[in-house]
């Protein structure tokens, strides 16, 4: 809880900057005549989304997925594909895009998850690689041409997403729901046992707990959430192509929670935030931009123990 | 269908094998006794690629651009072991994740620097173009017969090199207990330094061979690297002899995927439905390939003793 | 870089006087710089810079500036550059994109703010045909065209059997088809390869070997062309079967093949719609001064982004610079009248070119540096197939 109650702390300040930042940007951009900054920090939030789910089992849980993207593109790609065959209602396709991620989280996690290591993150990615391919395959939704949506989901005159404002909102909430689920999940009895299977799943299983049905139920609620960021993205580009899901996206979604924190409530956030803003502005000032951002990523790894969220300071012993 | 198509294309797959080993071999003895996850192990073939092609372009000569290369590669391994990660060998996989992914970043940036944008091309020295005829009418270009060749060689010397010198004692001992190796008065360190330098020389000569065919440019190695992942995974983490039959395992099925299943496909299925789903198969082969291994042995084919 | 000090400088002069400010024109341009295949996009844009030194950088007697925006090889940074050159630096005319997807994912942030876009490279059918709309403009072709104009090329030349390999992406499946559509011999034999990840074709060449057809038809751009014809022959069918392709061999690979001594190239056919020695004056001049200021011929991509400048040019002056007046310029470029480096250049009702297509021959030049020379014209005045399902 320590986070949330704490707001006077170092961290407390930082998250409340960040998502303070996020919440008034639709004011604040056009104020410093940079509106085009909405946009950019919209698709922030949803990579930002998409690495609070990574963080969820790969922070807390201890499993490397090294395929999260490839649930980017299950939920962007129902969206994309319904909408294609003239379905844009938004109550028909988020909850069947939503199912969809849960489901390829179920199935692929139950295999996954019998192995453990480098050999989880391989098999994490061989099923995203999987996907990918098929999705290049299949010509009728554009192959790697990527599929062009017209219209976003339709709320039947609730919300209209078209507006620039709402989607931006509808996102900024989607970020903080995420959060807020995220930080239930690993703060119930059921987190508290997958974190501790992270450091020594035998005496978990020994003091009985599933830990394997814990765990693939994790992997699933996180491929769920990830599969929201599909959603998310679909409906802001107005486009999903196979790119979504490649495998250089799951590696990025990995540092942007390595190089906010692992295993923190806003780490991910701000691993997201400083990836995406750090990789823009370098590459406006040269073509030559990884020549700065390739040391960059290895001083923060060998002089920052916990990534940004390490900045703030030493975490106090068994808090959560 | 005749068996020397079949031969041929058997062949094919396991020269592709082969090169997916030299990749694999210095990847899988990093992690292995090292504990390191290296992705910039697919860097090191590029570089070792452009070397050979630069050293070509000042001498002329196939041989002297190997002979010149190799030295040059282990050197820039140990050079990079030294400098950024001997540091890293206590850390989590993930921060060695993410350090030797800026590493990419950085040696794909300086050969664009260095070399031109489009990368840099050498010829296949005239006496290795053609083909010559192996039993039965079996005809096969000698420049593939090379790598195979070199691949082999190099298998054979790692297994006497690990298995029966000295340094491979010392490198089986570090592998199970680092400790134990430290207060017997070995120099771990410089073991280590050591290991990664052969490591990096395997991936090297491995960005030589194709150096030739593929022309070196920057970001060869990223595509080369997963391979070489699924391969070393295939095989167990941290055996050599895993790392050869993944690899020839990975090369022979991709291969014939390529060769064999369009006309499989057309057994059951129309056409048109089996000429829009044998690419897709194919290209998903090798990962369709990994999964089934790990759902069955989830440690791998040949797991190495873990200490 | 350059141009981004340029814009700092303006931007400095914009505070200082915003009446002058309103007279420049500017141009965005989307296109690779630095991730991937760089080594295009820079071409591109050391083509653009060289077609800005000809009219002078000004255009009606106004500056002209190009701002570059880097679509790091991937359609949402590309579609985010696109953004950032409309809304921020506000452009008035969007040009570049080499890739479909970066196109397809930008194109849409043009249509709605109401601006004209200019494909530089990628032709979509997506765009051709029922996706087609007035603000948008292809100045290069559509994906079908050359290899159609190949597959024409083909029966020309009486050849009755083909071996097709492509990757297996949404451009090779084009190519692939666009072959088979003018092609009348038989195929016999059809592979579709890992893309990008497969340089390596052992497989599939043991399968040409076997079924042993009179031509074989590739499609390979950037770095895997050479490493292509490199494994052709190895396999030793170099001289036995005739390599036929598009894309593949361009001024960006042949001086690859040039250090590599593969002579086998030599005399291959292909099928474009430029070629480096066409004969007018603004080819000419294109070439002689790409080549003395980068000792290097410019490429096909580089022609057309040299052309994309003349094709703004042209339209703008037609409207004496008064870049609001977007019906006027449209109007102009429906019936441009700009001097292209292909000769004559025309643009069809769907805003996609309608042109002549040469076939093209690996040559050496008088210095000795490989090249391509044109041939014949094998599609006269063509148009895509899919300008009958546009309705604008």
């Amino acid at each position: 809880m320590g986070e949330l109650a704490s707001l006077r702390t170092p961290r407390g300040i930082f998250a409340t900057v960040i998502l303070g930042l996020c919440a008034f940007m639709p004011v604040l951009a056009p104020a410093l005549d940079e509106p085009f900054y909405i946009t950019v920090f919209a698709r922030i939030m949803i990579w930002a989304i998409a690495a609070v789910s990574l963080n969820l089992i790969l922070g807390y849980g201890g499993m490397v997925s090294f395929g999260h993207a490839c649930y980017l593109g299950i939920g962007g790609y129902v969206v994309g594909i319904m909408a294609f065959h003239g379905v844009t209602n938004g109550f028909i396709q988020w909850p069947l895009a939503l199912l969809a991620s849960g489901l390829a989280a179920l199935v692929f996690g139950a295999i996954c998850l019998r192995t453990r290591g480098v050999y989880f993150i391989m098999i994490t990615l061989a099923f995203a690689q999987m996907i990918y391919y098929l999705s290049i395959s299949v010509e009728k939704y554009g192959s790697d041409d990527g599929l062009t949506i017209d219209f976003r989901s339709e709320f039947g005159g609730l919300i209209d997403l078209e507006e620039r404002t709402v989607i931006y909102y509808v996102i900024f909430f989607c970020l903080v729901g995420s959060l807020y689920l995220v930080h239930r999940v690993v703060n119930s009895r059921f987190g508290m046992v997958v974190r501790g299977s992270k450091s020594n799943d035998a005496r978990m299983h020994a003091i009985g707990h599933p830990t394997y049905r814990y765990r693939l139920a994790c992997f699933v609620i996180a491929g769920m959430i990830c599969g929201l960021a599909g959603i998310l993205q679909a409906n802001l580009e107005k486009f999903v192509s196979p790119d979504m899901m490649y495998w250089p996206r799951s590696g990025e979604l990995i540092f942007m929670v390595v190089l906010g924190g692992m295993g923190t409530l806003f780490g991910p956030v701000a691993g997201a935030l400083v990836f995406l803003l750090l990789a823009d502005t370098l590459s406006g000032f040269t073509e030559h931009w990884h020549i700065i951002f390739g040391p960059f990523l290895i001083l923060v790894v060998l002089f920052v123990h916990g990534g940004i969220d390490g900045l703030l300071g030493r975490r106090e012993a068994a808090g959560g | 269908m005749s068996w020397v198509f079949f031969t041929e294309q058997f062949l094919n797959g396991f020269q592709l094998g082969i090169l997916l080993f030299l990749l694999a071999a210095g990847l899988t003895l990093v992690f292995g006794i090292m504990d390191l996850v290296n992705l910039a192990h697919g860097s090191l073939y590029m570089m070792g690629a452009f070397f050979c092609a630069q050293f070509y372009d000042w001498t002329d000569s196939f041989l002297f651009a190997i002979v010149l290369a190799v030295p040059a590669t282990f050197l820039l391994g140990i050079l990079v072991e030294v400098v950024t990660l001997r540091t890293l060998y206590t850390r989590n996989h993930l921060d060695q994740v993410l350090a030797t992914f800026g590493l990419i970043l950085i040696f794909n940036e300086i050969v664009l620097l260095v070399w031109p944008l489009e990368g840099l091309s050498m010829p296949v020295p005239t006496y290795l173009l053609g083909s010559v005829n192996l039993l039965f009418g079996i005809e096969y270009p000698i420049y593939r017969l090379l790598i195979i060749l070199v691949g082999l060689a190099v298998a054979v010397a790692l297994y006497f090199l690990v298995g029966r010198t000295r340094m491979g004692m010392l490198i089986r001992a570090g592998a199970s207990n680092r400790r134990m190796l430290g207060a017997l008065g070995i120099d771990v360190k410089r073991l280590y330094t050591l290991v990664f330098g052969l490591g990096a020389l395997l991936a090297g000569l491995g960005g030589m061979m194709m150096a030739p065919i593929l022309s070196a440019s920057s970001g060869m190695g990223e595509s080369v690297l997963i391979l070489a992942f699924v391969v070393i995974v295939i095989g167990g983490i941290g055996s050599i002899r895993g790392a050869f039959i993944g690899a020839i395992i990975a090369g022979v099925i991709d291969t014939m995927g390529r060769s064999f299943l369009d006309v499989f496909l057309l057994l059951f299925l129309p056409a048109n439905a089996a000429e829009a789903a044998g690419p897709a198969l194919s290209s998903m082969l090798i990962y369709v390939l990994m999964a089934a291994v790990l759902t069955f042995r989830p440690q791998g084919l040949f797991p190495a003793k873990t200490g | 870089m350059k141009s981004k000090i340029i814009l700092l400088a303006t931007a400095a002069a914009m505070m200082a006087g915003p009446a002058l400010a309103a007279e420049k024109i500017k141009i965005g341009f989307v296109t690779t710089l630095s991730k991937g295949p760089v080594v295009i996009g820079k071409d591109m844009q050391n083509s653009v810079e060289l077609a800005l030194d000809h009219i002078g950088r000004k255009m009606a007697g106004k500056d002209v500036e190009v701002v570059y925006g880097d679509d790091k090889f991937n359609p949402q940074d590309g579609k985010q550059e696109t953004e950032r050159l409309l809304q921020r630096d506000k452009v008035d005319i969007i040009a570049g994109y080499i890739w479909s997807n970066v196109l397809l994912a930008s194109w849409p942030v043009a249509r709605d703010a109401g601006k004209i876009m200019i494909s530089s490279n990628a032709g979509p059918s997506q765009l051709a045909g029922k996706g087609c709309h007035k603000n948008f403009f292809n100045i290069s072709w559509q994906n079908d065209q050359t290899p159609m104009a190949l597959g024409e090329l083909l029966n020309r030349q009486g050849v009755k059997s083909l071996y097709i390999i492509a990757p297996n992406y949404a451009a090779g499946k084009n190519m692939v088809s666009g072959v088979e559509r003018t092609f009348k011999g038989k195929v016999v034999g059809k592979d579709m390869t890992k893309w990008p990840a497969q340089k390596e074709w052992a497989a599939e060449l043991t399968k040409v070997k076997a079924a042993n057809p009179e031509g074989v038809f590739v499609f390979y751009p950037g770095g895997h062309g050479p490493a292509f014809v490199k494994e052709f022959t190895l396999a030793g069918l170099n001289g036995k079967i005739p390599l036929y392709s598009v894309y593949t061999l361009d001024s960006i690979s042949l001086p690859l093949f040039q250090k590599a001594n593969m002579n086998g190239v030599m005399g291959t056919v292909m099928t474009q719609q430029w070629v480096p020695d066409l004969d007018n004056e603004q080819n000419k001049r294109f070439v002689a001064d790409f080549k003395k200021k980068h000792g290097k011929y410019p490429s096909f991509y580089g022609s057309q982004a040299y052309d994309t400048i003349f094709f703004i040019k042209d339209a703008v002056e037609a409207v004496n610079g008064d870049m609001s007046n977007i019906d006027g310029l449209r109007a102009r470029m429906q019936d441009t009248q700009f001097k292209s480096v292909r000769g004559k250049f025309k643009m069809g009702a769907n805003h996609f070119p309608v042109q002549d297509f040469w076939s093209r021959k690996v040559v050496a030049d008088a210095d000795g540096n490989w090249t391509t020379s044109a041939g014949e014209v094998v599609l006269k005045d063509h148009q895509d197939v899919y300008a009958k399902d546009c309705k604008m």
